[in-house]
C-alpha cells in the first residue's frame, strides 16, 4: 500500500484566520494534524518592561494596547490592582459606571469574537451584522471619552470623566437594538446545518482537564466548570447585579459559542441593571496627589471578555513606578491549549479552533 | 552601562552559568553571592539586607549597573514580605502545609488580603503537589507562574506562583527565592498550564526549571541573548547587533566611529 510521510506545514504568522500574528507549525498525516507547535511573540513590545520605567498613572494607557478589542477591561484591572495596593476606596457611582463600561466592553469583544470566528468558518453575514453593532458600543465609548479603541478610560481611584447627559438613555436604547439583535445571529448560527458540522464535537475539553491546562473565561465555562471572576471573587458593582453564569456541557466549538451568546444576554442584563440603580455622588476616591503605594505585592484578578485578567504587581514604596509589573494575560493563557485541541482534527478544524479560543495578540505578546 | 552590561553577552545563555559571573548585578556585599551552589540554608529567612550596603560597599571595581537610570538612588532590597497579624488565623489549607511540609517553610506572609507562603526552591514542586491534592487547599488552577528581580539580594530573583481553586473558591500565593543560575523544578507535573508560564520565566529572567517538557523562549526569538525583564537589563534593548553577534555589539558600543567595525 502508500507509505505516508508526515507533513510539517507552516501557518502563520501571515495568514488572515490567525487573527494577528500568530503562527502554527502543523504537523500532518494526510488532512489529519498529529501535532502543532504555537510560536508567539511577533508583538511583543515588551509592555510589562516598559511598565517599570513609566509613572503608575501612565500605565494605564498601556494597558490598552495589550487587548485593544477590550480596552477598558485592562484599565478596569490595573486601577482595580493599583487601588488594592494603596488601600484605595472607590466611590459607588464610579464602581457602577465601570461596570457599565466593562460589559459594553464585552459585548464589543465578543461581537468581534462572533464575527471574525463566523468568518473563518465561512458565514460572512454574520461578520457584517457584528461589526455594524460593535460601532455603536464604539459610538458611546467616542461620547463618553472621546476614543474609539484605546480608550484610557480609567484613572487610579476612579473615572477619568462623569457619563454626558442622556448618556445613559442611549445605552439603554442601544441594549434593546442589541437584544434584537441577538435572535438575528441565532437565526443565522444555531441551528444552521454547516455551521453545526463545523463546530460540534470540535475541540472537545472535558471540565477537569480545561481546569489543568488552565482555560478561563468562556471556553472554561462551556466545559462546565462554574468559574466567573465576576461571582467568585467580585470587583467594581458586579455583587450589586443580578446575572447568570452560562455554562456548556459537552466543552466542544458549539458550546463555547452558545455560553458566549448567552453573555450577550447576560451583559445587557447587567448594564440594565446598572443604569437604573446609577447612585449619584462622586466619580472619584480621595486619590492622593502623588501616587505611590506602599511597599509589597498584589494580585488581583478581573473577567475580561477572554478569560481571567490577572495584574500581579510589586511596589518598592519609594519610586512613582511600579518595581514589577506582570499581567496574566487570559488569551495567552488560553492560547496554551491550542495545541492539545487541534489533535486529531483537520486542518480546517485549526481554523474554527483559533476562532473558538478569542485570542488578541495585542495581550498574547504584551 | 556598557560596563555594567558587558558580561551579559559573553554568558551563553543555553551553557551552565558560569560559577561567577564578575560584576554581576548581585555583587553586593558577600563574595559568595548569586552563583553560589548551595541555596540559603532552609528555614532561615532570607535576610533583608539594610539600605545601607547596596551602594556603599560595592566593590571598587564592580560597576554599577542600574546607574544609567535617571539617579535613581539604592535599588530597594528585597519586598517587605509583611507576616500576618498575631490575631489572624492561618488558612486551613496553610495550617495542612506547615504541618506536611514540617520546618521547611521559610515564611508566611499577608498583606492587603492576600496570603504567600515562601518555600525553598526544591520543595516547590513538593509543595505544589501537595496544595492541589489536599482537601482544604484543592489548588487546581495555576493562575499564574512569574517572577521579581530584586538585584541587590542574593537570591535574586523571586518566583511567584499565584493559585487559585476552582472548587474552593480562594487563592493562595506561593514564592520561592532563587539565585542566579540556580535550577528550579518545574511545576508542570502538577498544572500543565504552567508550561508556558515557566518558559516566559526562564525566556524573561533566565530561571531555569528542571523537569520542564520543553523549556525554550518564548516571546523573544531563539537565537536572542540575555533576558530582558532583569533589572540590568537595558529598557531600549541591546539592539539588533546582540543578536547575531555580542561581541560585535560590544565594539559598536565602545568606538566612537561605528563604521570602523568590520
Amino acid at each position: 500500500m502508500f507509505d505516508t510521510d508526515e507533513l510539517v506545514i507552516n501557518m502563520g504568522p501571515q495568514h488572515p484566520a490567525t487573527h494577528g500574528v500568530l503562527r502554527v507549525v502543523l504537523k500532518l498525516d494526510g488532512e489529519k494534524v498529529v501535532d502543532a507547535d504555537v510560536v508567539i511573540g511577533y508583538l511583543h513590545r515588551g509592555i510589562e518592561k516598559l511598565s517599570e520605567n513609566r509613572d503608575w498613572t501612565q500605565i494605564v494607557l498601556l494597558t490598552d494596547r495589550m487587548d485593544y478589542v477590550a480596552a477598558a477591561t485592562n484599565n478596569l484591572g490595573y486601577c482595580e490592582t493599583v487601588e488594592k495596593l494603596m488601600s484605595l476606596e472607590v466611590p459607588r457611582r464610579a464602581r457602577y459606571i465601570r461596570t457599565i463600561l466593562a460589559e459594553l466592553q464585552r459585548l464589543a469583544s465578543h461581537l468581534v469574537w462572533l464575527g471574525s470566528h463566523a468568518m473563518d468558518i465561512g458565514a460572512v453575514t454574520v461578520f457584517l451584522y457584528g461589526l455594524r453593532e460593535r460601532e455603536l458600543v464604539l459610538d458611546l465609548f467616542e461620547e463618553y471619552c472621546g476614543a474609539r479603541l484605546t480608550y484610557n478610560a480609567m484613572r487610579i481611584g476612579g473615572l477619568p470623566l462623569d457619563i454626558p447627559s442622556g448618556w445613559d438613555k442611549k445605552v439603554l436604547a442601544y441594549c434593546d437594538i442589541q437584544d434584537e439583535k441577538i435572535a438575528e445571529y441565532e437565526t443565522l448560527l444555531t441551528q444552521n446545518r454547516i455551521w453545526l458540522e463545523r463546530t460540534r464535537k470540535v475541540g472537545v475539553i472535558p471540565g477537569p482537564e480545561a481546569v489543568s491546562i488552565g482555560l478561563s473565561g468562556p471556553p472554561l465555562r462551556a466545559s462546565g466548570v462554574r468559574r466567573d471572576v465576576r461571582k467568585d471573587e467580585p470587583y467594581a458593582a458586579y455583587e450589586e447585579f443580578d446575572f447568570d453564569i452560562p455554562l456548556g456541557t459537552n466543552g466542544d466549538t458549539y458550546d463555547r459559542y452558545l455560553v458566549r451568546v448567552e453573555e450577550f444576554r447576560q451583559s445587557t442584563r447587567i448594564i440594565r441593571q446598572a443604569i437604573e440603580g446609577l447612585p449619584e455622588g462622586p466619580i472619584v476616591g480621595k486619590v492622593p496627589r502623588l501616587i505611590k503605594p506602599p511597599a509589597g505585592e498584589t494580585y488581583h484578578a478581573n473577567e475580561s471578555p477572554k478569560g481571567e485578567i490577572g495584574y500581579f504587581i510589586a511596589s518598592d514604596g519609594r519610586s512613582t513606578s511600579p518595581y514589577r509589573l506582570r499581567v496574566r494575560p487570559p488569551s495567552f493563557c488560553n492560547l496554551q491549549a491550542l495545541r492539545r485541541l487541534v489533535k486529531g482534527h483537520l486542518v480546517a478544524d485549526v481554523i474554527a479552533l483559533i476562532g473558538t479560543i478569542d485570542i488578541v495578540l495585542g495581550e498574547v505578546d504584551r | 552601562m556598557v560596563d555594567g552590561h558587558a558580561d551579559k553577552p559573553a554568558r551563553d545563555p543555553d551553557s551552565p552559568p558560569a560559577p561567577a559571573a564578575p560584576g554581576g548585578p548581585g555583587a553586593g556585599s558577600e563574595p559568595g553571592k548569586g552563583s553560589s551552589p548551595e541555596p540559603a540554608p532552609p528555614g532561615a529567612p532570607a535576610p533583608k539586607p539594610a539600605p545601607g550596603p547596596s551602594a556603599g560597599a560595592r566593590p571598587a571595581g564592580a560597576a554599577a549597573p542600574r546607574a544609567e537610570h535617571k539617579g535613581a538612588p539604592a535599588p530597594p532590597p528585597g519586598p517587605p514580605d509583611p507576616p500576618p497579624p498575631a490575631d489572624l488565623p492561618l488558612p486551613a489549607w496553610l495550617q495542612a502545609l506547615k504541618e506536611a511540609l514540617a520546618g521547611s517553610i521559610d515564611q508566611v506572609s499577608y498583606w492587603v488580603g492576600d496570603w504567600t507562603v515562601i518555600v525553598p526552591a526544591g520543595k516547590v514542586a513538593e509543595a505544589g503537589r501537595f496544595l492541589h491534592d489536599h482537601e482544604a487547599g484543592r489548588f487546581d488552577f495555576c493562575s499564574d507562574v512569574t517572577a521579581v528581580d530584586w538585584p541587590t539580594r542574593a537570591q535574586r530573583f523571586d518566583l511567584v506562583y499565584c493559585l487559585y481553586s476552582t472548587r474552593l473558591h480562594h487563592r493562595a500565593r506561593m514564592k520561592v527565592r532563587v539565585a542566579d543560575g540556580e535550577a528550579v523544578p518545574s511545576v508542570t507535573g502538577v498544572w500543565p498550564s504552567a508550561n508556558w508560564l515557566e518558559r516566559e520565566v526562564y525566556d524573561m529572567f533566565g530561571v531555569r526549571f528542571t523537569g520542564h517538557p520543553d523549556l525554550r523562549r518564548i516571546l523573544m526569538p531563539d537565537e536572542w541573548q540575555g533576558h530582558p525583564q532583569r533589572k540590568d537589563y537595558p529598557l531600549e534593548g541591546p539592539g539588533e547587533l546582540l543578536m547575531e553577534s555580542p561581541l560585535d555589539w560590544l565594539k559598536l558600543r565602545q568606538s566612537a566611529d561605528e563604521s570602523s567595525i568590520k
